[in-house]
């Protein structure tokens, strides 16, 4: 089970999937994990992500394959939502496991970077009952800059 | 039979729909004509890419769709 990844249109417990990723690699050093949820410090009713399933899954899987070759992984675990979640919920979810701490957490950094603004994923967010698109920041590509 | 558009992020929006028939074949000059106003700006401009069948278009401008096939019209992503 050296890669998992996984598409989700219903709302998943992080946990639940940490759990058996990190018992099927016996011997690791490290396991790191990164979980993003939805905001609730604002007035964001609800968020949706929007995805094109002949790009999407192919996309995430390509990323996956470079994050283990790139940090020497022994496994790499990503979950990401796509329909409508309220705030709270988890949205996406990488999970790194490495003979060292910092190929696990690099490969976390990386992958969150790329799944930011270099993957297949649109978001809108709805406010006052109001649908608005999210525009990518510049931050994003500043932090995806990093890595090449 | 027909070429189809798909329409992601607010794309679909200016479009006012997620998907739309058109007549094959089709290459970037047609297509640019089928989608006026806003819509059409948005897709001439360089952000928006193009995938065809499934694979994104290094240059878009070389677009060329028979029946049968999928053009879908990606705006920048943002996702996580």
């Amino acid at each position: 089970m050296a890669k998992d990844v996984r598409l989700l249109a219903e709302p998943f417990v992080p946990g639940a999937l940490v759990g058996p990723f990190t018992n099927a690699h016996p011997g690791l050093g490290g396991v790191c994990t990164f979980v993003g949820e939805v905001r609730s410090d604002d007035d964001v009713e609800a968020l949706e992500l929007s995805h094109y399933e002949p790009l999407t899954l192919s996309g995430m899987n390509a990323l996956a394959d470079e994050a283990l070759t790139r940090f020497g992984l022994m496994g790499i675990l990503i979950v990401h939502r796509v329909g409508e979640m309220r705030p709270g919920e988890p949205i996406v979810l990488v999970s790194a496991c490495a003979r060292h701490r910092r190929g696990a957490i690099d490969a976390v950094d990386f992958a969150m970077d790329h799944l930011k603004s270099d993957a297949w994923f649109w978001k809108r967010e709805k406010r006052g009952g109001e649908w608005n698109w999210i525009e990518p920041r510049a931050e994003d590509h500043s932090d995806l800059a990093r890595w090449r | 039979m027909s070429v189809k558009l798909v329409f992601l992020g607010k794309l679909a929006d200016l479009a006012a729909t997620p998907e739309k028939n058109m007549a094959g074949p089709l290459d970037w000059a047609g297509l640019l004509d089928a989608l006026p106003g806003p819509l059409g700006e948005m897709v001439r401009g360089d952000k928006v890419k193009l995938a065809l069948n499934g694979t994104v278009l290094a240059d878009k401008t070389a677009l060329s769709a028979n029946d049968g096939d999928e053009i879908a019209l990606l705006p920048p992503v943002s996702g996580g």
